[in-house]
């Protein structure tokens, strides 16, 4: 347990450190387009992912660096993908919000907010016909509880008792627009369950207890107990992209959630258990910070993609 | 509804009759007899057996799994087709008409026809997604769109147009076949219409354009529910001594350039018939294709017999004046075989 939960407390500091290279990178301008920053949330990814097994599905948004990471994507592949470069995951066609992984079932990188939903059932759905018992997790933020997708997949997945784990991650603003200037009803956790889905909400900066809560809803969905819905409470540290100003919310309410920033509170809370030493920090930080710069390394020497290549991966290259 | 007992020594003499409505449903129904990942999924595709009577009795042979029943949520089962389709499973998602299918544009535009590209050639999507389009049932405005040219302006999927018993019956085989996102537009109107199988024929290819008559004088070119009017102008400019080529585009994209080029280079002279709006469509794109390729093989002005560029209306007199008819494809061939 002790390995488990230090391996978790290491897939967190893998997110952080490698998305704020992304933030300095953006600014030295080698990572252009949109930037979306998971900065904060990560205690979120980590537990639901790595409560799933290799045969599982992932659908995720365009802030999935992080989940990617945590899905076992190669560091190198994702930073090259941000670079554009054609020995990034999606061979620089897709940048940072459309990172791919066929082998790891990573189905996206879907930067439609709700388009992934629809997308999450149909895998689930030829799961179930093929009666499988593989769990299909979707992440998506509070955003789409607004669109009309997220009410139809809802629907869809619990009509047909398809294996979903809707995963709502909740930092409480959609872009800019805050939960309560978007809904009538802010209880989204009410919202899922009018679908019949077993729903409940969950601190997303504590990562123990997203794993704890993602391992009771996939189990539940692989044994055929039809979807689930998680709401992940949690908090964006950084701006929504790299354009954003911020002008919505307080910096104090910032600073508030910082406090409760899920990477500090897992280390302190693993070095007051005696599972972390100082030393053992370190060597972490240290060994994280080697696979970043190996993976900027690995950025910066791939390779751009031919230009007589583009108008390849339009259609599929029949007999290659 | 097979071949069996028919003398093959007839050879490709051999027809059989039958509706547009029969091809389809047969095509459904083989597809799914010979291969378990392929299913229909819809609106009242099931109990009801299918808004245009397409798929009636199929929830008896197959079964409400693989006949399935979907909910008014265009959106979610066109994305849930989408999902089958990248895992495995062949969907043949039937969205009533393409009217409801603005709907669902997000999946079909955002999703099916990106996710290979963007995913760097990892993720392609076999979704065969059918829907009736079309106009003169009196259904009024928001029934009647013809919006194949729309998704013929997206790469990434193919827009294949059956209108004849033999595209009818086998268009689906070849697009279950394809790797990649294939729409198939059934004109509602030609459900009713009733054409000859040949009984040696299988799979089409979703490429080319087809001649349905030879000519010399003037070519016509058209597809889905115009190929009929098409066909009828040809014979009365026959009688007038006009010979007309129909060139039936069968496949809006990829667009078979050679066969326009081919035909325009033997006439010199073209009358683009399209159902669907003339303002940047299908007949706008032949004409740029013209200019491009066969601008000194033209020995006219292009004409083009259009929808009117307004709202389907409902009164049967205004819906008529509103869509292409024979008269005005007689008219318009012979303005530019005069000119």
């Amino acid at each position: 347990m002790n390995d488990h939960h230090l391996h978790l407390l290491h897939d967190m500091l893998r997110v952080r450190r490698f998305e704020e290279r992304c933030a300095e990178l953006y600014q030295a301008e080698e990572i252009r387009g949109f930037l979306h920053l998971y900065i904060g949330e990560e205690a979120v990814a980590v537990g639901v992912i790595n409560s799933l097994r290799p045969e599982d599905a992932i659908v995720a948004t365009y802030r999935e660096h992080g989940h990617a990471l945590v899905r076992g994507l190669d560091a190198g592949c994702i930073m090259a993908e941000m670079y554009g470069k054609v020995d990034g995951c999606s061979m620089g066609r897709g940048g940072s919000m459309h990172i791919f992984d066929r082998d790891a079932r990573f189905y996206g990188g879907n930067a439609i907010v709700g388009g992934g939903l629809p997308l999450a059932v149909g895998l689930a759905l030829a799961d179930k016909m093929n009666g499988s018992h593989v769990v299909t997790a979707v992440f998506f933020g509070e955003g789409a509880v607004a669109e009309g997708e997220f009410h139809e997949s809802m629907n869809l997945a619990a009509l047909w008792d398809l294996p979903v784990l809707f995963c709502c991650e909740n930092n409480l603003y959609a872009m800019g627009t805050a939960l309560e200037r978007s809904e009538s009803q802010t209880a989204l956790t009410l919202k899922a369950a009018s679908y019949q889905l077993p729903a409940w909400s969950v601190d997303g900066m504590d990562v123990l207890a997203v794993e704890e809560a993602a391992s009771t809803a996939i189990e539940a969905v692989r044994a055929g107990g039809g979807p689930h819905f998680l709401e992940f409470r949690t908090y964006r540290f950084r701006a929504h992209s790299m354009f954003d100003a911020e002008l919505y919310r307080e910096r104090s309410e910032v600073e508030e959630w910082k406090e409760r920033d899920p990477l500090d509170l897992f280390r302190d809370r693993l070095m007051g258990d005696g599972v972390l030493t100082e030393e053992g920090w370190r060597s972490m930080e240290e060994d994280v910070a080697a696979e970043v710069e190996a993976a900027v390394a690995y950025a910066e020497a791939a390779d751009w993609e031919p230009i007589e290549d583009l108008e390849r991966f339009v259609y599929s290259e029949v007999g290659a | 509804m097979t071949a069996t007992g028919v003398d093959t020594a007839i050879g490709s003499e051999a027809v059989r009759t039958m509706t547009y409505r029969d091809a389809v449903r047969e095509a459904i129904a083989e597809a799914m007899r010979a291969d378990d990942r392929v299913f229909l999924m819809g609106e009242d595709v099931g109990m009801y057996g299918g808004c245009y009577a397409v798929s009636k009795g199929l929830l008896d042979e197959f079964g409400p799994e693989r006949v399935r029943d979907t909910p008014l949520s265009e959106s979610a089962f066109v994305g849930a087709g989408i999902g089958a389709a990248l895992n495995g499973m062949r969907p043949i998602v039937e969205v009533m008409t393409v009217n409801f299918s603005l709907l669902a544009l997000d999946q079909i535009v955002n999703t099916a026809a990106l996710y290979l590209h963007m995913s760097g050639g990892q993720f392609n999507v076999p979704v065969v997604i059918r829907m009736a389009t079309g106009a003169g049932r009196q259904l009024a405005a928001q029934h009647s769109h013809s919006l194949e040219g729309w998704y013929a302006h997206i790469p990434g999927i193919k827009v294949a147009t059956p209108a004849t018993i033999t595209d009818a019956r086998w268009m689906l085989a070849t697009a279950l076949e394809d790797p990649d996102p294939v729409i198939l537009f059934e004109n509602a109107a030609l459900y009713n219409t009733t054409g000859e199988l040949p009984l040696d024929c299988g799979p089409v290819d979703l490429a080319t354009a087809a001649v349905r008559r030879e000519g010399s004088d003037v070519s016509i070119v058209t597809y889905g529910g115009s190929l009929g009017k098409a066909l009828e102008a040809a014979e009365i400019l026959s009688e007038d001594g006009v010979s007309a080529e129909v060139l039936d585009l069968r496949v809006l994209r990829p667009l078979d350039t050679d066969a326009i080029l081919k035909s325009v280079s033997k006439t010199h002279r073209i009358v683009v018939v399209d159902e669907g709006w003339k303002s940047v469509g299908i007949s706008a794109e032949i004409g740029a294709r013209i200019f491009e390729e066969a601008i000194w093989e033209m020995d006219a002005p292009l004409r083009r017999v259009c929808g009117a560029e307004v709202p389907i209306p409902y009164a049967r007199h205004m819906e008529q004046a509103a869509l292409p008819q024979v008269d005005g494809i007689v008219s318009a061939a012979h303005e530019v075989v005069g000119a």
